[in-house]
């Protein structure tokens, strides 16, 4: 039965229609897809000569030449894909085998109360930490010094920034951990993994292999998703990179940075054409991974049928002892920072400052005020943006009775799937050509990009999980669409809601490429400031970056974890008159 | 009494792509009569209940006609169909006061004094003068379970429909739940459709019974 749904203040007739909510997932694919496709196509045309505005008015092979002649191009992507893929596969094994080892234990709850905050802390800012854990002059240097090593200065040999790229696969796995771990919890949710393993134990497997045995094969379909965009992540970032790898040693995405923001605009064709490149390197690491799971999977049916029940030898400690050292290497290096934001004398081998102070804070203010409130308001309208979007779209969803189907899934993990600088590079382009660069507006839509697709992950499941009874009751006590929408799942999805919106605005602070191709370099962020400083030394004012960049999403969320808690008491205290 | 005071269904059928949930099934609840439908869980009771205030999942299709005091319902909203329902949670909206949720219930168009009264009203009818303001997580299943009833009664439906509302309170609460929804919906004059596993609900209701097959 087909009830046309508008709002009470919607008059009859064609406005009527304009609003039906059916609109709303294919509006959102629209803003949210398009400028997508048409970045990607923006890319690939100059990537063969084509850019008018720089003379290329012809299809040519010239950028493909140039860039294959470019010294240290091809080292560059093998770096790019050897790392993503170590990164990517040492987070995936670590997560599975710790929650295979420790899941139902008390350290399952307690490594959920320790990751879940660091999955709201930026990217660059948690690389920064590592750095200066492992720098010459870092705080692991200055605890074995001068007792263990001898060095009373800070010696001549870096850990991090390294020309290997080890780092930069410590600084990934650091951040992807928290992701997946949450991501498996999840998804554990929606397969029988308790029946299951009470099943695989009552038959006489162990806790690990049990769960090795049956529940991964059930909860892998769930989790491959995010595992890929957590490899096309690894495989083409770059701020991390930035930070982490030596100027003469570059990934292929620091590469193409550097071309497109040369002041030689003929660069900006094999700057294009890299960014092809890219996009070929993630399908690759992908292709490789995709081949990696079916082996996999063959020998794990063979270990399946062969029965074993023992559990694999020193399988959980190890795992432990990766998971500590992640999160760590996370925390202590954000803390250290955290010090030296307050920190007015710390000399080397020193573990700790001999003289502190606040003044750092005061005098960094007027540096750090502008891409502050950048953050803030970028961060606030990409996230309320698509907050709006995702909730439309779910009540669309719920009102026509039409579910995506998985292959809608891959739509939304699109823009996390394809690397950011391939259709970065055209959008900016076509930015360029409609006067949009550096505008606002142009920067909103970047960060929403990537915004869109975290809120819709995190508030579609208890969007969907909201027994529909509610809303049934109310239309029978005759309330329409719209005021069962406002009045009874808005008010019960509040918390839920608010969750959703400080995890959209934590990814929109952790932004960098998107701020630095749409803001033009005349809008920035702490995120794009700190990478930007990075090179530099003034670690007091990079500290009060990172405290800035970790402290604004953790608010947020404080926020939403006590608001509807205040707002729900406050409807009891003031009901009291009636 | 006349034929249309009652809720009628007429050659009713619901079928899920090819397959048909029960043989067409026609029916005459009589204002202020209770009429109870039994049957196995799977043979459709709680959808045709649906069905009947509008709230069909889009993948059944429904024939026949539904008709109440003489209206079609055939192609009205839900909101519009005036059918209260009770389901075998109370469903009280857990974002709202006790008396908010009552007040929720009442028609649009009552002004603020009117609106006050009736909640008042409906909560000593209930024995729960006393809790307008509270937390409706904090009363008892009992109470909660007169709240909802009330709430649904408040909105001056045309019919009760009854999803096995009594399935989940102890046997002497349900004995005296039983009775208070059915003295209130035959002091209303409103038809009641009674869906349930429980024969003592059936011998409750006292009006005709009917086991759907699948």
């Amino acid at each position: 039965m087909a009830v046309d749904v508008a709002p009470p203040w919607a008059p009859a007739g064609w406005w009527r229609q304009m609003i039906n909510i059916r609109w709303a997932p294919p509006l959102t694919l629209l803003i949210f897809l398009g400028p997508v496709g048409a970045g990607l196509i923006g890319t690939l045309l100059p990537a063969f000569g084509y850019f008018p505005a720089l003379g290329g008015d012809h299809l040519t092979l010239a950028p493909w030449r140039a860039l294959a002649r470019y010294p240290g191009v091809e080292t560059a992507a093998l770096r790019s894909l050897v790392t993503g893929l170590t990164a990517a596969g040492l987070s995936v094994a670590l997560v599975l085998s710790f929650i295979a080892a420790f899941h139902g234990t008390v350290w399952f709850q307690r490594a959920r109360a320790i990751l879940a905050p660091l999955l709201s802390i930026p990217h660059a800012a948690m690389a920064m930490g590592l750095a200066f854990l492992l720098a010459p002059s870092g705080w692991i240097l200055r605890l074995l010094s001068p007792w263990a090593t001898g060095f009373d200065r800070p010696p001549d040999i870096a850990l991090a920034p390294d020309p290997y790229g080890w780092s930069l696969v410590l600084a990934l796995v650091i951040k992807e951990v928290p992701f997946l771990f949450l991501m498996t919890l999840g998804a554990l949710g929606q397969v029988q993994a308790e029946k299951s393993m009470r099943i695989a134990q009552s038959l006489g497997y162990s806790g690990m292999t049990g769960w090795l045995k049956t529940v991964l094969p059930q909860l892998y379909g769930q989790i491959c998703l995010p595992i890929y965009a957590v490899l096309a992540f690894s495989v083409s970032v770059v701020d991390v990179a930035l930070i982490l790898t030596v100027t003469p040693s570059p990934t292929l995405g620091v590469l193409i940075l550097r071309w497109a923001s040369d002041p030689d605009l003929s660069l900006q064709f094999v700057a294009a054409a890299g960014a092809c490149i890219q996009c070929l390197l993630v399908l690759i690491a992908i292709g490789l991974w995709v081949m990696g799971e079916r082996l996999v999977a063959r020998l794990g049916l063979a270990w399946i049928r062969r029965g074993s029940r023992l559990a694999p030898t020193g399988a959980g400690p190890l795992a432990m002892l990766g998971m500590v050292t992640a999160a760590g290497l996370g925390i202590s290096g954000l803390l250290g920072l955290a010090i030296w934001s307050l920190t007015q004398r710390w000399r080397f081998p020193d573990a700790l400052p001999s003289a502190w102070s606040l003044d750092n804070w005061g005098r960094n203010f007027d540096r750090v005020a502008e891409p502050l409130g950048t953050t803030l308001w970028l961060g606030l309208a990409a996230a309320g943006l698509a907050l709006i979007l995702v909730i439309l779209c779910l009540e669309a969803e719920q009102r026509t009775g039409h579910r995506p189907t998985s292959r809608a899934l891959w739509l939304l993990y699109l823009p996390l799937i394809v690397p950011q600088i391939a259709f970065l590079f055209g959008a900016q382009v076509l930015m360029v050509v409609a006067g949009l660069d550096g505008h606002w507006t142009g920067l909103v839509w970047a960060h929403l990009l990537f915004v869109l697709p975290y809120i819709f992950l995190s508030l579609s499941e208890p969007y969907r999980a909201l027994d529909p009874r509610y809303g049934r009751t109310a239309a029978c006590l005759g309330a329409s669409p719209w005021r069962v929408f406002l009045q009874v799942k808005m008010p019960m999805l509040l918390r839920p809601i608010l969750i959703a919106f400080a995890v959209g605005f934590a990814v929109s602070v952790g932004e960098y490429l998107p701020t630095v191709f749409a803001g033009a370099g005349r809008l920035t962020t702490l995120t794009t400031e700190t990478v930007a400083l990075s090179g530099g030394g003034d670690r007091r004012l990079i500290g009060t970056l990172v405290v800035l960049q970790g402290a604004l999403p953790l608010l947020l969320f404080a926020f939403a974890a006590a608001a509807p808690f205040l707002i729900h008491r406050a409807a009891f205290v003031r009901k009291k008159s009636l | 009494m006349s034929e249309k005071d009652g809720l009628i269904l007429e050659d009713v059928s619901l079928s899920i792509g090819a397959t048909r949930l029960f043989a067409p099934l026609t029916l005459h609840v009589p204002a202020g009569e209770i009429a109870t439908i039994m049957g196995p869980s799977g043979s459709g009771k709680s959808t045709l209940l649906s069905a009947i205030c509008g709230t069909l999942d889009p993948v059944f299709v429904q024939t026949g006609t539904i008709s109440l005091r003489g209206r079609n319902l055939a192609g009205l909203p839900p909101e519009a169909r005036h059918t209260g329902i009770l389901f075998q949670d109370d469903l009280l909206f857990p974002h709202l006061s006790v008396a908010d949720n009552l007040a929720f219930g009442l028609p649009a168009g009552l002004n603020r004094a009117e609106r006050r009264d009736r909640v008042r009203a409906a909560l000593s009818d209930a024995d729960l003068a006393d809790f307008g303001a509270r937390n409706p997580a904090t009363l008892s299943g009992g109470q909660r379970a007169r709240i909802a009833c009330l709430r649904a009664l408040l909105a001056e439906p045309d019919a009760l429909l009854l999803d096995e509302p009594f399935s989940k309170l102890d046997s002497e609460l349900r004995d005296r739940f039983r009775q208070f929804v059915f003295d209130h919906a035959s002091a209303k004059g409103l038809p009641v459709l009674l869906v349930t596993h429980d024969p003592a609900d059936a011998t409750a209701a006292n009006g005709i019974t009917i086991h759907l097959a699948v």
